[in-house]
């Protein structure tokens, strides 16, 4: 009997393994998909990419015309360079004040604490993009349009509600009995902040930064209304290039659009590591 | 080294008020206890003789010096906290030294110091280790090691011994009393262990709610409370207190005795009840009776014994040895 209850309780913790594997792989699937029809396609003839678009590149159909088109064209490496400065440069900005903004907000008692992080938190729930007027208003009266600055501005607020708000939440579980050693050692607040505290939240730092990159690398939107011109576009801006209204160039734009999963895969890559440790860092002690 | 002098320290957080008025002296190198039930205010204090809290009202003198608005660094001490508070990212000797570099002090100086203090808690070996690869027992005595290099006038522990095991802390109880005789340091010490009191202090200063009960050597305290809340704090098993009108005494409203004071004495009963529970400790054996309108009563007696957990028990209490107290739970003399 008893033997019976541990084979049927045995059996179903391995069908609810198996059942949560499948559904995770079919998930996995399903978004990896159209990345894997891009990079295909993107080593394909025109030809080919039309008449089967699901099979892999064979000796007939292989071609790398669009990495030629998109290399030759000398602009794609300048809208890369454009792309990581916006997103490194944001991103650098975010973690930035993200966390000194959480350390004031998780560290300090003062009047009116407790309203500026419902305020900054209101913005996680506001698309910025509902602002898009008056923020152009403001780029032209500041002379800022088609810059770099002001993409960078732009993303920087865009991403630091949810950078204070995760921040500061880890914020919180650090022992105040280290901070006020530091204090006690003579430490600044600026030292406390930078040597004690950062360290220690690595892995939200690594999260918060892999949420905001991506959003930033692939936005069309910001570019194409704050910095259309040649030399400030982006690299997602860059690719339109070869969509035209009549005739468009499908080998060079899913070339440029696989070229573009690069430099943001390798980041991710940097930040993978950390971001394991945060996601798991209150499920696993 | 440095003397401490507190005068009508008062703290509030939003209306609340939780320290309530404290003057205190602390001579130079005596060793202080700050005791008191969880919420009495102990640590609070702590915190605002270290600079890590604003006090709301009152001074604060160290070595005759006020210190009033400093910063925590500034003050001349050091503080060794109960979670340890070690820098995780930095070995055991830069833990230490950590202070000095801060004040740009000569490094042969701070050789020599984190050399004194690593030999003194023999840290020698771990030296190059980081936190993580300590034991808990290590890492106390590395915070510690970080107090001593800095050469405070003036030590604060907070609960240091709260988060090691029972066998350890005995260690660390020794450890650090034999570091107050070899520094003759002043040192103030926040627990809520009556047996750490006990054993380690000079004085003891007893918090309750937020105001001193009392203030005094380790046996003034035990033979002479001054109220029903410090006789009940101080001794273990804590002390009986009985209705006065059980023992029909009519100069009290309740009567205190301690456990061991208490004689099991058919003939000449005081109060007779059941045993309802007995704990054998070896050395001695505690004995909780049940006595109708006296309550639960505990019977420490020396050595072994043998009783039956629901025999009839009679008490026969030490009339020399018994406190008396009154309405406002102050003692009687």
């Amino acid at each position: 009997m008893s033997v019976d209850i541990q084979r049927t309780a045995r059996s179903q913790v391995t069908f609810r393994a198996i059942a949560a594997h499948a559904i995770l792989i079919t998930y996995t699937l399903i978004a990896l998909f159209p990345v894997f029809v891009i990079v295909i396609n993107s080593f394909k003839s025109r030809n080919a990419i039309f008449r089967e678009p699901l099979s892999l590149p064979n000796a007939e159909s292989f071609s790398l015309k669009g990495y030629e088109t998109v290399l030759k064209q000398g602009d794609f490496v300048l809208y890369f360079q454009n792309s990581l400065i916006v997103t490194v440069a944001s991103l650098t900005m975010v973690l930035l004040f993200g966390a000194m903004a959480a350390f004031a907000l998780s560290e300090y008692r003062f009047r009116g604490n407790l309203l500026t992080g419902l305020y900054l938190a209101i913005g996680i729930m506001i698309p910025i993009r509902l602002g898009t007027v008056a923020i152009l208003e403001m780029m032209v009266a500041s002379g800022l349009v088609n810059t770099l600055t002001a993409l960078i501005l732009v993303y920087t607020a865009q991403g630091l509600p949810l950078a204070v708000f995760i921040l500061s939440e880890f914020m919180q579980g650090i022992s105040d009995d280290l901070k006020n050693a530091g204090r006690i050692d003579g430490l600044t607040e600026y030292t406390i902040f930078g040597v004690l505290v950062l360290p220690l939240i690595r892995p939200a730092l690594a999260t918060v930064a892999v949420f905001t990159m991506i959003p930033i690398w692939n936005d069309l939107w910001f570019p194409l209304i704050l910095a259309p011109a040649e030399e400030t576009k982006t690299i997602t801006l860059g690719a339109q290039v070869f969509i035209g209204q009549f005739v468009t160039d499908w080998n060079a734009v899913l070339a440029s659009l696989s070229l573009a999963i690069i430099p943001v895969l390798v980041l991710y890559l940097i930040f993978s590591r950390q971001l394991i440790k945060g996601i798991t860092a209150g499920a696993v002690k | 080294m440095g003397s401490l002098s507190l005068k009508n320290i008062r703290k509030s957080f939003g209306n609340v008020e939780v320290i309530k008025g404290i003057d205190l002296d602390v001579k130079d190198g005596e060793l202080v206890i700050f005791v008191g039930p969880s919420g009495c205010g102990k640590s609070t204090l702590l915190r605002i003789i270290a600079g890590l809290e604003t006090e709301s009202t009152g001074s604060i003198e160290i070595d005759g010096d006020p210190v009033n608005g400093q910063s925590p660094s500034m003050r001349g001490i050091s503080m060794v906290f109960q979670t340890y508070a070690l820098y995780p990212h930095l070995t055991v000797k830069d833990n230490m030294s950590l202070g000095l570099k801060q004040a740009k002090r000569p490094k042969e100086l701070i050789e020599k110091r984190v050399g004194f203090a690593s030999s003194m808690l023999s840290l020698d070996d771990y030296l190059d280790r980081r936190p993580a690869e300590l034991s808990g027992g290590q890492r106390q005595r590395v915070a510690i090691g970080r107090a001593i290099v800095r050469q405070p006038k003036l030590f604060l522990f907070d609960e240091p011994l709260s988060n090691l095991d029972a066998a350890l802390r005995v260690n660390t109880r020794l450890e650090i009393a034999s570091l107050h005789r070899q520094l003759s340091a002043t040192m103030v010490y926040v627990t809520h262990d009556q047996t750490e009191a006990m054993t380690l202090a000079d004085r003891i200063v007893v918090l309750n709610n937020g105001v001193i009960e009392q203030v005094g050597t380790p046996m003034e305290l035990y033979n002479e409370p001054k109220n029903k809340f410090v006789a009940g704090f101080i001794g273990s098993p804590q002390m009986n207190f009985i209705p006065a009108s059980c023992l029909k005494i009519d100069d009290a409203e309740t009567i205190g005795i301690r456990p061991e004071n208490i004689l099991i004495d058919g003939a000449k009963a005081d109060l007779t009840g059941k045993v309802s529970h007995i704990e054998k400790l070896g050395s001695d054996t505690n004995i909780y009776a049940d006595c109708a309108d006296a309550g639960l009563i505990c019977i420490r007696l020396f050595g072994q014994h043998d009783t039956e957990v629901g025999s009839d028990i009679s008490l026969h209490f030490d009339r020399d040895k018994m406190f008396k107290f009154d309405k406002n739970s102050d003692t009687i003399n």
